[in-house]
C-alpha cells in the first residue's frame, strides 16, 4: 500500500434516512414504519450515539410513477425535512440535521428563513442539501405549475443561494440588545434588508433571524453534471456524491472537484466530499457473502426487477414471471425517460438488454437473478475490521472525506454500524471518540462559512 | 356545549411593547430552544389544551427577531405529550403543498396534535419578500385563504389511512386505489396530489382561523357580548368551534396589572381586553364557558403573565371543571370534542 497523503484525515458519517425506492429492505420483521416519528428518532439518536456528524433527509415533492400509474413498489411516503428535523432538533444534542430542500419549488426568502429557524433552535446544528431536482412532473404541485431547463435550473439555484445568503448575513453581530435597558430590541440599523433583482428573482426582504453558532447552515450539493459541480465548486461546502463504490472512481471525483475549486479561488480542501453508501457487517468473514446476498434478495422483489425491467423495455412487463427469461421482444428505441424518478435515465435500453442477455445465458439466470446479477453493490460488505480498513484507506488517500449511510432497515439498519463498525475505526484513529463541538460545522471541521472569510 | 379549551399564544415575549424588558432572560435568548421548551413545558403541565405560535414572514413589531412557527412549534412535538401545538402560517403567498406537508408532519412528531391557524397577509412588503405579484383586495385575499385551505385538506385526504399495505408476498408496499390526485384547479395555481406525507393521525389536523373551513373559528371582538354572538354566528353557519380571542394582563405578585400598564392595554381592537386579579379571569373565563367553545389568551408579558395563568388561573378553572386537562395519548381533535373526519376519498369507491 502507497503512502497515505492524508495520514491523520479522520472519517465524517453523515446517516442519510432514504426516503423513497426499494433500497430500504421492508419484508424483514424488524423493518419499521417508515412514517411514524419514533423511527426518526431512533435513528438520529442511534447516529448520535456513534458520534456522526449528521442526519440527513432527502426530498421528493411527487410520488414515483411508472406507465403513467403511482409505483406501489416505493416505500414512498415522508415528512416535510425542516419540520421533521427540527422535532428531531429538540431530542438530540449535537448531531447536525441537514435538509434536503430544492431551488426550483421554493422562494429564497421563505426557505432561508426556515432554515435559519432549524440553525438557530438547534444551537447551530443545521445544513441545507440544495438540489435542483430532476422530476420534471413535481411542478404540478406548485403554483409555478411548469418546469424550468437543466441549465435554467442551476442559474436560479445559484441566485437563490446568493440571496439565501444575503439574508443569513443581514443581522449584523450583537445585533440584539445586551440588556434589557437598551432603547430597542435590536439596533435599528444592525439589521439591513436584503433587496435583489435579477431574471429569477425580484427580492426585497427584511430578514428576521440573527447568525447562528455556526454563523450559516453549512450548505450541502448533490448534483454529478458538470454545470452541478461547477455549482458545488462555488457554492457548497459539503458534497453529497454518488462515487461512492469504486476506489478511483472517487479518487477521480474527488480530484475533479478539488480542480473546480482551485479554478473558483478556492482552497482544495474546501469542500468536504460524502458520498452515499451502502454498508454490509456480519460479524465472521464466511457470512458476508450470505448477508449481501440476503440484503439484494430484500431489496429487488419479483416486482422491483419487473419494474426495473420495465423501465429498460420501456413497456410495462408487471404481467411477466420474475423468475422466468427475459423478454424476448427488444426495447422501445428511445433513452430511458429522465422524468418520473427513473434510476438509469438517459441510458441506451438496446446496451442494457444486450449486457443482462448475455449474462442470463452464460449463467443460466432468471429475468430476477439477472436484475441482482447486474445491479452493482453499492458501498461496502465485510467484516467491521475489514470495512474500517477500507474505509481509512479511503479517507487517508483522499478519495473522500467520509460517507453518508443509507442504512437498508429502519430504524434498527445502523446499530450495527454504531456497535461494531466506530469502535473498529476509532482504534485506527480515524474516528472522533467524542464530539468536541456543537455545531455542524465545527463536526465537518469547515471553516468559516463563504462570506465570512477575512 | 362539549368541553372548554384554554388555548394559549406563545410568540415572542408577549403582545406588550415592553415585554421584552421584562423577560426573565437577556434579549438574545428569546430564539433559543430552551426558552421555547420551559414556556411550552410550563403551559403543557398547566394543563393547557393548546398553545399556538404567532407568524409572519415580516419582522414583528417591538422584537424583531422570530423563527419560523412551523419550526418551533415541530421543535416541541417529540419533548411534549399533552398539549396542542398549533402554528400559523399565511395562506397569501406560501405554497399550499409545502403547507399541508408541514402541518402533516408536525402531526407525526406530535402524535395527533397538531393545528394549523389559517391566516391571510395583506401587506406589500410580504410580497416582495416572497418575490410574488401582490395579492390584493378582499376578493383576492379571501380566494387565496380558501384556496389554501381546500388543498391542504384535499392533500391531508390524498391518502387513505390504509394505502400502506406491505403485501410483501406481491411486492406492494402502496395501494395506487387508495393515494389519490386531489387535481385542485383554482384561479391563479392548480395542484396535482397526491401528498408526499401519508395522511396524518388526526386525519385533518385541526384548522383555526377568523373564517372559512375552519374547525374553530378564532373571534375577533371587542365585547364579550360580541363574542357571544359571532360564536352563535359561526357555529350556525356550520364551524364546528369557536374561541374568543382574549388579551391579558395580570396581577402579579410585585405589581397590579394596573401598576404594570395602566388601564385596559390592548393588542388590538379586535380581542377582548382583560386587565385585573386572576380570579377576575377565572370568572370571566367562566362566564364565557357558557357560550364559547375556549379562548386563546395571548398575555401580556409571558414570562409575568404565564407564570400567574399556572399557578393560579387554570387550577382553579380545573378544579370547577370549566376546562379539563387533555388526555395523554389522545389527539387534539379529541381533546376539543371533535371526531376524526372520514376520508372525502375514501368514500368515492
Ligand atoms: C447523491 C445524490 C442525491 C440526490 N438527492 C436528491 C434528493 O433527495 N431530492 C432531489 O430532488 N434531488 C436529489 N438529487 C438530484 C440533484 O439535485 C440534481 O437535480 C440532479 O442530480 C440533476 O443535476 P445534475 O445533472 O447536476 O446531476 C440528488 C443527486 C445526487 C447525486
Amino acid at each position: 500500500m502507497t503512502v497515505p497523503p492524508r495520514p491523520d484525515a479522520q472519517l465524517h458519517f453523515g446517516v442519510f434516512f432514504q426516503g423513497v425506492n426499494h433500497t430500504t429492505i421492508w419484508s424483514d420483521p424488524a423493518s419499521g414504519s417508515q412514517i411514524d416519528f419514533e423511527t426518526f428518532r431512533r435513528v438520529a439518536q442511534t447516529a448520535e450515539r456513534g458520534l456522526f456528524d449528521a442526519f440527513f433527509l432527502g426530498e421528493g415533492l411527487r410520488l414515483r410513477e411508472q406507465d403513467g400509474k403511482i409505483l406501489e413498489l416505493d416505500i414512498a411516503g415522508r415528512p416535510d425535512a425542516i419540520a421533521q428535523l427540527a422535532a428531531l432538533a429538540g431530542v438530540t444534542r449535537h448531531i447536525g440535521l441537514v435538509a434536503t430542500q430544492n431551488t426550483t419549488y421554493n422562494e429564497p426568502a421563505d426557505l432561508a428563513r426556515r432554515l435559519s429557524g432549524l440553525d438557530l433552535i438547534s444551537g447551530g446544528r443545521a445544513g441545507w442539501n440544495a438540489v435542483t431536482t430532476d422530476n420534471a412532473w413535481t411542478g404540478e404541485n406548485f403554483r409555478r405549475g411548469g418546469y424550468l431547463e437543466h441549465a435554467q435550473r442551476y442559474e436560479r439555484a445559484g441566485e437563490f443561494l446568493d440571496i439565501a445568503r444575503a439574508i443569513w448575513d443581514s443581522w449584523r453581530d450583537g445585533a440584539i440588545a445586551a440588556s434589557q435597558q437598551s432603547a430597542s430590541w435590536a439596533s435599528e440599523d444592525a439589521i439591513r434588508p436584503v433587496e435583489r433583482s435579477s431574471d429569477h428573482f425580484q427580492v426585497t426582504i427584511t430578514p428576521t433571524l440573527p447568525r447562528s453558532p455556526q454563523g450559516h447552515p453549512v450548505i450541502f450539493q448533490a448534483g454529478d453534471s458538470p454545470t452541478g459541480r461547477d455549482f458545488a465548486a462555488t457554492h457548497a461546502e459539503v458534497i453529497f456524491s454518488r462515487h461512492g463504490t469504486h476506489f478511483d472512481e472517487a479518487l477521480a471525483f474527488a480530484d475533479d472537484i478539488r480542480a473546480r475549486l482551485r479554478a473558483a479561488g478556492r482552497p482544495d480542501d474546501d469542500i468536504k466530499i460524502l458520498p452515499g453508501t451502502q454498508i454490509v457487517l456480519a460479524e465472521k468473514e464466511s457470512e458476508v457473502e450470505e448477508k449481501v446476498r440476503w440484503v439484494k434478495d430484500g431489496q429487488y422483489t419479483g416486482q422491483t426487477a419487473l419494474s426495473l425491467a420495465g423501465q429498460v423495455w420501456g413497456r410495462d412487463l408487471s404481467h411477466l414471471d420474475p423468475d422466468g427469461p427475459l423478454p424476448t421482444e427488444d426495447p422501445e428505441h428511445r433513452a430511458i425517460s429522465e422524468t418520473r424518478g427513473a434510476p438509469r435515465h438517459g441510458q441506451d435500453p438496446h446496451a442494457i438488454a444486450r449486457e443482462w442477455r448475455a449474462r442470463a445465458e452464460a449463467e443460466n439466470l432468471s429475468l430476477r437473478e439477472v436484475v441482482i446479477a447486474t445491479t452493482e453493490r453499492s458501498g461496502f460488505a465485510g467484516t467491521p475490521a475489514q470495512v474500517a480498513d477500507e474505509l481509512a484507506r479511503w479517507v487517508r488517500h483522499g478519495a473522500v472525506d467520509g460517507f453518508n449511510v443509507s442504512p437498508y432497515l429502519v430504524p434498527t439498519g445502523l446499530d450495527e454500524i454504531v456497535d461494531w463498525l466506530i469502535p473498529e475505526l476509532q482504534e485506527r484513529g480515524v474516528y472522533r471518540t467524542e464530539y468536541t463541538g456543537t455545531t455542524l460545522r465545527h463536526h465537518l471541521a469547515l471553516p468559516e462559512p463563504l462570506t465570512h472569510r477575512s | 356545549m362539549g368541553v372548554f379549551a384554554l388555548g394559549i399564544e406563545l410568540d415572542g415575549e408577549g403582545f406588550h411593547p415592553d415585554a421584552w424588558r421584562r423577560a426573565t432572560h437577556a434579549p438574545d435568548r428569546l430564539l433559543t430552544g430552551e426558552t421555547l421548551r420551559t414556556r411550552v413545558a410550563a403551559a403543557e403541565n398547566a394543563g393547557c389544551t393548546l398553545a399556538t405560535f404567532a407568524d409572519s414572514i415580516l419582522p414583528p413589531d417591538a422584537v424583531a427577531g422570530r423563527i419560523d412557527a412551523v419550526t418551533r412549534a415541530s421543535f416541541v412535538a417529540a419533548a411534549t405529550s399533552t398539549i396542542g401545538l398549533v402554528p400559523t402560517v399565511e395562506t397569501t403567498y406560501a405554497e399550499p403543498f409545502h403547507t399541508s406537508s408541514q402541518i402533516a408532519t408536525l402531526d407525526y412528531a406530535s402524535r395527533g396534535r397538531a393545528g394549523w391557524i389559517a391566516e391571510r397577509i395583506d401587506d406589500p412588503r410580504a410580497a416582495a419578500a416572497w418575490g410574488r405579484p401582490r395579492i390584493t383586495g378582499e376578493d383576492e385575499l379571501a380566494r387565496e385563504y380558501r384556496d389554501s385551505i381546500e388543498v391542504t385538506r384535499r392533500l391531508w385526504d390524498s391518502w387513505e389511512d390504509d394505502a400502506v399495505i406491505r403485501d410483501h408476498p406481491n411486492g406492494r408496499f402502496l395501494d395506487r386505489n387508495k393515494l389519490h390526485y386531489i387535481d385542485f384547479r383554482g384561479a391563479t395555481f392548480s395542484v396535482k396530489g397526491p401528498a408526499i406525507v401519508p395522511r396524518p393521525p388526526q386525519g385533518q389536523p385541526v384548522v383555526l382561523g377568523a373564517d372559512g373551513d375552519v374547525d374553530v373559528r378564532l373571534v375577533a371582538a371587542d365585547s364579550v357580548a360580541a363574542a357571544i354572538e359571532s360564536a352563535e354566528q359561526a357555529r350556525s353557519a356550520g364551524t364546528p368551534l369557536a374561541f374568543a380571542e382574549i388579551d391579558v394582563t395580570l396581577d402579579t405578585p410585585g405589581a397590579t396589572a394596573v401598576e404594570r400598564f395602566g388601564v385596559a392595554p390592548s393588542n388590538s381592537p379586535a380581542r377582548l381586553a382583560f386587565s385585573g386579579s386572576a380570579a377576575a379571569l377565572v370568572d370571566l373565563l367562566t362566564h364565557l364557558s357558557a357560550h364559547l367553545d375556549g379562548v386563546r389568551l395571548h398575555p401580556a408579558v409571558i414570562d409575568e403573565d404565564l407564570p400567574v395563568l399556572t399557578r393560579e388561573v387554570l387550577p382553579a378553572l380545573l378544579r370547577t371543571g370549566v376546562t379539563h386537562r387533555p388526555v395523554p395519548g389522545s389527539t387534539l381533535r379529541a381533546n376539543l370534542g371533535l371526531a376524526r373526519p372520514a376520508n372525502r376519498y375514501a368514500a368515492a369507491h
